[in-house]
């Protein structure tokens, strides 16, 4: 059995902020079922919003008006004061990742450049061109280096473990070694990610199943807003690799089949710029009404970005540019870039506080496998960076203040016993099951894209949900060909599975349940905001009849009235 | 490209755990659809025909770095090479040269990140205290970009001739970020840091064969680095023998 103070899950930016702020005083362990610096983080491009008043035009920006801006593009579901602790945080967050090395792009006058961003009122994100996660990912991980932090890379997380009322650590997989081992700690940090694989259309990492989120479900933890799933409005078509807005942002053009500039139609003022929900059903829209193009990797509209020149694209839009050379044969210099919109980010996750704080004591979760919540039912871009980085800090400080008061030790006969049932659990799946994983795995992303998507309506809601307990059936028999555990990433994938059903299950049901359409979450069958009934976030806790049961909670407004959203 | 409606993979397969068993290509057909990449290839063949086959993947976008091998002869990410780029429908897979494989296309990175670690690879400040941003020109931000953009995939140390028979060289991935750090205007790393490197298994020990530069899938120059190294670590004995002689 291993050992430590504080067990974090999760090499991203949530978690080595974490892990940064917490070694020099504990004994602190990173695992991650990738190397830290292969962290879905890393493939983050447009940037990091704060309201650093940088920018020529952004002279009286500051993070109260950064704080309306969240809230106002979050649909009134975001919780305020959060909100307004993580953009106040912003500046000295920006600033610190500046000072450990981060290598921001530059104004003339030698301060950190910033770009306008979808939904903010003004020039705010500040980025390094168009690579921000990266350079992110790669100083904090540099900061790891120099602070020594103890990391596990490439073990998978395969249980968390509670008493119900505490948690003691978890079981972790030790690809390497090929061994089940148990992590004692006297506090537990998911810094885990999205579940983005869960659609078939993503722009996300084959990494992102959601695994922490699901395993924090199975062990009784509360998952909050998980119907509001975000759909990136520009992925290239075929791979759905995301073209950051920050081709928007540098004022790339949105442009239908008959060559119409269509945002005009449904953000006037703000254009291309409007929040990500709007501009995805707008897109979706075009091309249900025939103004998409056709290509044989799918229905597409133009992202336009010639007009901007090729040295605007080569110093600020250079990834872009790479991808779109490797991936579809194009040079954005020239050409046009096919697009459709994409699911991108899960705004719902495990229901924490603006401390990281879960419901089970000794257990904290930040960054995308978290919902505070400050993104509510639709993130702004530029955030997400923000919100890693924000409650990888404060959650650090809350645990730290934990340990300090507190005098719990882990129970280790829980978790040698936890360890077996694991164990039992992994030699089952390699029993000669009938199922094969990637088979699920195929229906049940297809299935959410096709009915859990951008539009929604309760029959298409039901048909998913109907789908998903059939999956899960099928998932009852799953079989893989090897039961070693060295090396085997079908056994990984099989036990993720479990997870990504689960998690498709919460989402589906909130979305039923959920009678209006706010933010991201688009109902045809209710097209309204209903406030009266609806201003409020669904938590869905596991049952003991093995369900999903969706309860629900205030949602904090301290300052701004919800009004309605027009851009 | 031939007519054939299938590309034949042939993969070199071992697993370190069952060392009795020696290294062996095993061949797998797939049917050819378009836009197929290498990494989309070898997904299929996990799920559909080869549960047991391991490679990493991670972003498929060619920025995390995880899926670097040796396809028909030449290092690339596998997420990147479209299968139908080649003249060829049979395609051969194989592990990053220079590393110990684990299993399959899965190589122990573990001496590439050591020698990561060597150089210091962290911006080094005398002090810190600023509530404001260190002031940085963009241009001077500029000198720093190609070494920013490594995404230490270890295409460059799969591809060093030095290291192939040094494997205590500390390779070309490594001198690119030592580089990335010395060119920023705000690093103030101690005079003598080039000192650990300052041998045949650091600076002195590249040939200048130049396949690192080929093999980079982000258009990183290690070379370029080592050059500004050597000048550097060269400007600074001459500087200390100056100073020697002045005190004589």
């Amino acid at each position: 059995m291993l050992y430590h103070d504080v067990l974090i899950v999760g090499g991203g930016l949530a978690g080595l902020r974490a892990a940064v702020a917490l070694c020099d005083v504990y004994d602190v362990g990173l695992f991650s079922k990738v190397h830290p610096i292969r962290s879905h983080s890393i493939a983050a491009q447009g940037g990091i919003n704060a309201a650093l008043a940088n920018h020529p035009d952004s002279r009286d920006d500051t993070p109260e008006k950064h704080a309306f801006d969240t809230v106002k593009g979050s649909d009134y579901l975001a919780d305020q004061d959060a909100v307004r602790i993580m953009c106040g945080e912003a500046p000295s967050i920006v600033y610190e990742m500046e000072h450990w090395g981060c290598p921001f792009s530059r104004f003339p006058d030698n301060t950190i450049a910033q770009r306008p961003f979808g939904g903010g009122g003004y020039p705010r994100t500040c980025f390094s061109t168009d690579l921000t996660g990266h350079v992110l990912l790669n100083t904090l991980y540099e900061r790891s280096v120099y602070k020594r932090v103890r990391a596990y890379p490439e073990f998978v997380t395969l249980a968390l473990v509670t008493d119900g009322d505490v948690c003691h650590g978890a079981i972790m997989l030790d690809q390497i070694r090929g061994e089940i081992v148990a992590v004692a700690a006297k506090a537990t940090f998911f810094a885990t990610g999205g579940y983005g694989l869960v659609y078939y259309y993503s722009t996300n990492a084959l990494t992102n199943t959601g695994s922490g989120i699901g395993i924090s479900y199975k062990a009784g933890v509360p998952l909050k807003d998980m119907e509001f799933v975000q759909f990136h409005p520009t992925s290239l078509i075929g791979t759905n690799i995301l073209m950051t807005e920050g081709c928007r942002g540098e004022g790339g053009y949105l442009v239908n089949n008959k060559g119409e500039r269509f945002m005009e139609k449904y953000a006037p003022k703000a254009m291309e710029l409007a929040p990500r929900d709007i501009v995805s059903r707008s897109i979706q829209t075009e091309i249900e009404e025939g103004r998409a193009f056709d290509h044989e990797l799918g229905k597409y509209v133009n992202l336009d970005l010639r007009h901007l020149g090729a040295k605007k694209i080569m110093e600020r839009l250079p990834g872009i540019r790479r991808i779109c050379l490797d991936f579809i044969g194009i040079d954005p210099i020239r050409d046009p870039i096919p697009i459709m919109p994409a699911q991108h980010y899960s705004m719902g996750g495990i229901d924490t506080n603006a401390k990281a704080e879960t419901a089970t004591k000794g257990f904290y979760a930040a960054g995308e496998c978290a919902c505070v919540s400050v993104h509510g039912a639709n993130r702004l871009g530029g955030n997400s960076l923000l919100d890693t980085i924000v409650f990888g800090k404060l959650g650090s400080a809350a645990i730290d203040q934990y340990l300090q008061s507190s005098t719990f030790e882990p129970d280790e006969g829980l978790l040698a016993a936890r360890r077996k049932e694991v164990e039992e659990k992994v030699k089952a799946l390699a029993g000669g099951g009938t199922e094969r994983p990637f088979k699920i795995l195929q229906d049940l992303r297809m299935t959410m894209s096709r009915y859990a998507g951008i539009f929604r309506t309760r029959d298409e809601l039901n048909h998913a949900l109907t789908t998903i307990l059939e999956l899960k059936e099928r998932y009852q028999k799953v079989g893989i060909s090897s039961s070693k555990l060295s090396m085997n990433y079908e056994l990984i994938g099989a036990l993720e599975l479990e997870s990504m059903l689960d998690i498709s299950h919460v989402i589906v049901l909130g979305a039923l349940v959920r009678e209006e359409s706010r933010g991201a979450h688009w109902r045809r069958d209710f097209p309204e905001r209903r406030d009266a009934d609806w201003l409020k976030h669904t938590v869905a806790t596991l049952g003991k009849d093995g369900e999903p049961h969706i309860d629900y909670s205030n949602v904090v407004i301290s300052g701004y009235t919800p009004m309605e959203r027009k851009y | 490209m031939d007519r054939s409606d299938h590309f034949v993979v042939k993969i070199l397969r071992y697993d370190g755990a069952e060392p009795t068993i020696e290294p062996h290509f095993e061949s797998y057909k797939i049917r050819v659809i378009p836009g197929l990449t290498i990494l989309t290839i070898l997904l299929r063949i996990r799920d559909e025909i080869d549960g047991t086959l391991a490679f990493r993947s991670s972003c498929r976008s060619a920025v995390c770095g995880s899926c670097a091998m040796v396809i028909n002869g030449k290092i690339d990410l596998s997420c990147r090479i479209q299968a139908a780029s080649f003249g060829t429908n049979t395609i051969i897979l194989e592990p990053l040269p220079n590393l110990h494989i684990i299993k399959d296309l899965v190589v122990d990175m573990t001496p590439f990140w050591n020698m990561y670690k060597k150089v210091r690879p962290y911006l080094i400040r005398k002090n810190l205290a600023s509530d404001k941003e260190l002031p940085q020109s963009d241009d001077e931000r500029k000198k720093i970009d190609q070494y920013v953009n490594c995404i230490l995939c270890a295409s460059c140390y799969g591809a060093c001739p030095v290291l192939a028979r040094n494997p205590d060289y500390v390779g070309p991935a490594a001198f690119a970020k030592l580089e990335r750090f010395v060119l920023d205007s705000r690093d103030e790393r101690p005079v003598d840091f080039l000192e650990n490197v300052n041998d045949d298994n650091g600076l002195w020990g590249c040939d200048m064969i130049l396949r690192c530069i080929d093999a980079c899938p982000k258009d990183v120059r290690p070379p370029d680095s080592i050059v500004g190294l050597r000048k550097h670590l060269l400007k600074y004995k001459a500087k200390r023998l100056f100073r020697k002689k002045g005190q004589e």
